[in-house]
């Protein structure tokens, strides 16, 4: 048994008494919720170590969750990381695919529409390396059938022309160039001019009078008057107009986003391209001519047929 | 050999006739619960209080006091509806502060008598209000007159029988 001193048996006896009292008591008493005072009491007095006691394993649990389990979320990250990175290099990829798919749609379209044009599609393999030249090499040569002065087109509009035709490559000096011109006329009013670059990214129309009326948004359009390129071929917009000394200063936005060029047509014939081919008709192409010539009275020549056509589908 | 004495035997200085503790107790308790049917204001009396501060200025022993004041207030629980421990509680302390005091000051003089019964009357119905109210959850008033005039009551009773005990010592 337990050894009190002397002089605590008496605090000792006062505290095992009224313990037990209160004891009774709580065993009798019943409160509101008529619930033993006891009960409530065993509740109340063991709910904070239970509190307690949860909150040490929530946190234990927290550090083990957010601290050990880590390492391998580290590593999970890691190879996500990797597996995202080769995603996205797959998905610019297909992107690039999808997007060529659709200007090859785009050309296929075109040709379908104009099957009785002769044209041979190209890919534009490379640009000049002088930067004050626009030029760009494509993919199609001589054994082609592709000569010079050939139109280069776009569904959208007018690229340029075959200005040198090797064997497998050809050179095409594009609408910008500041040696390009192209016979063009102003859509409304039907007013001729030449269509020409100045090295920027623009094209300007000359020899058009101050006394022409030309709105912003005008359409420009190939006159054919050149010889080379077939007549009302979309070559680009108006987009200022400023009076000039003698003549109009007119700038025009390409038609043909001559910026971003990765795959072309190339006219094999002069004839007009019409939106809907009539039936087949044997119109002779003349020769290709240099540019800005006179235009020929009545075509004579039978249509170019390129030699040994190949690549992709025409 | 007789074992020595403790600090507690030390200070124990009355002795009771045979039976006189018992018999002063069940007497006290009887009358507390037979007096107030004819006599509505003896309600104001405690008795069994009267009696437990006596007992305990006299024995002088704490855990003799306590004991008896925890068993005469159990009694008078069971004699009433109120829970048993809340009259043995309040009755517990004062039977040890009684038997803690009785051997500190002179308990013998009538006006020493008069004050420590009206102090430990107050105490008691202290200790009394404040157990149902905590741990009963039950309201009771706090302080009143008719709180002080009880304790002035008791306590002159306090010096009215405590004398008349004084007959049932044994001699030194």
């Amino acid at each position: 048994m337990l050894a009190v001193p002397g002089r605590h048996r008496s605090i000792t006896l006062l505290i095992v008494t009224l313990v037990a009292q209160l004891l009774m008591l709580a065993v009798q008493v019943r409160r509101n919720t008529h619930v033993r005072l006891i009960r409530v009491w065993t509740v109340d007095s063991v709910t904070p170590f239970e509190r307690g006691g949860t909150w040490i394993v929530r946190k234990v649990h927290g550090v083990f969750t957010g601290y050990v389990d880590l390492i391998h979320v580290h590593r999970d990250n890691l190879v996500l990381h990797d597996q995202l990175n080769q995603l996205e290099l797959r998905n610019a990829a297909l992107e690039g695919e999808a997007a060529e798919a659709q200007r090859l749609n785009g050309l296929l379209g075109f040709r379908t529409d104009h099957q009785e044009v002769p044209m041979l599609a190209a890919r534009v393999i490379a640009t000049s390396a002088d930067t004050a030249s626009h030029v760009v090499f494509i993919n199609r040569g001589t054994r082609d059938g592709i000569k010079s002065n050939m139109a280069v087109i776009l569904p959208d509009g007018v690229v340029g022309k075959i200005f040198e035709a090797y064997g497998s490559v050809s050179e095409v000096l594009l609408a910008t160039d500041k040696d390009s011109g192209v016979g063009g006329l102003l859509e409304g009013t039907r007013t001729q001019g030449v269509v020409g670059g100045t090295g920027d990214p623009t094209l300007t129309m000359k020899y058009v009078s101050n006394d022409e009326n030309v709105p912003i948004g005008q359409r420009v359009l190939t006159s054919g008057e050149d010889q080379i390129f077939p007549k009302d071929l979309p070559i680009g917009t108006v987009m200022q107009v400023k009076p000039g000394n003698p003549f109009k200063q007119i700038q025009v936005r390409p038609a043909a986003r001559l910026d971003r060029l990765e795959e072309v047509l190339v006219l094999l014939t002069r004839e007009e391209i019409l939106p809907k081919a009539p039936p087949a008709q044997t119109v002779p192409v003349p020769h290709p001519a240099t540019p800005a010539a006179a235009p020929p009275a009545k075509p004579s020549m039978p249509p170019v047929k390129p030699a040994g056509e190949r690549g992709p589908s025409q | 050999m007789s074992a020595p004495l403790t600090a507690e035997q030390n200070i124990e200085v009355f002795q009771f006739r045979a039976g006189s503790v018992v018999g002063v107790t069940a007497l006290a308790l009887l009358l507390q619960a037979f007096l107030p049917v004819y006599f509505p204001r003896m309600r104001m009396l405690d008795l069994p209080l009267l009696v437990t501060i006596y007992f305990g200025f006299s024995r002088r022993n704490p855990s003799t006091g306590l004991l008896m004041g925890a068993t005469i207030g159990l009694i008078q629980d069971s004699l009433g509806r109120s829970p048993l421990g809340l009259f043995g509680i309040a009755k517990t302390l004062v039977g040890f502060l009684a038997s803690s005091l009785g051997s500190r000051i002179d308990v013998e003089n009538p006006i020493s008598r008069f004050g420590l019964a009206v102090g430990f009357y107050l105490f008691h119905q202290a200790v009394y209000i404040l157990t149902r109210r905590w741990l009963l959850a039950q309201p009771e008033s706090i302080l009143g007159a008719q709180l002080w005039i009880a304790a002035a009551v008791n306590g002159v009773l306090a010096v009215l029988i405590f004398p008349l005990l004084d007959h049932l010592r044994k001699p030194s």
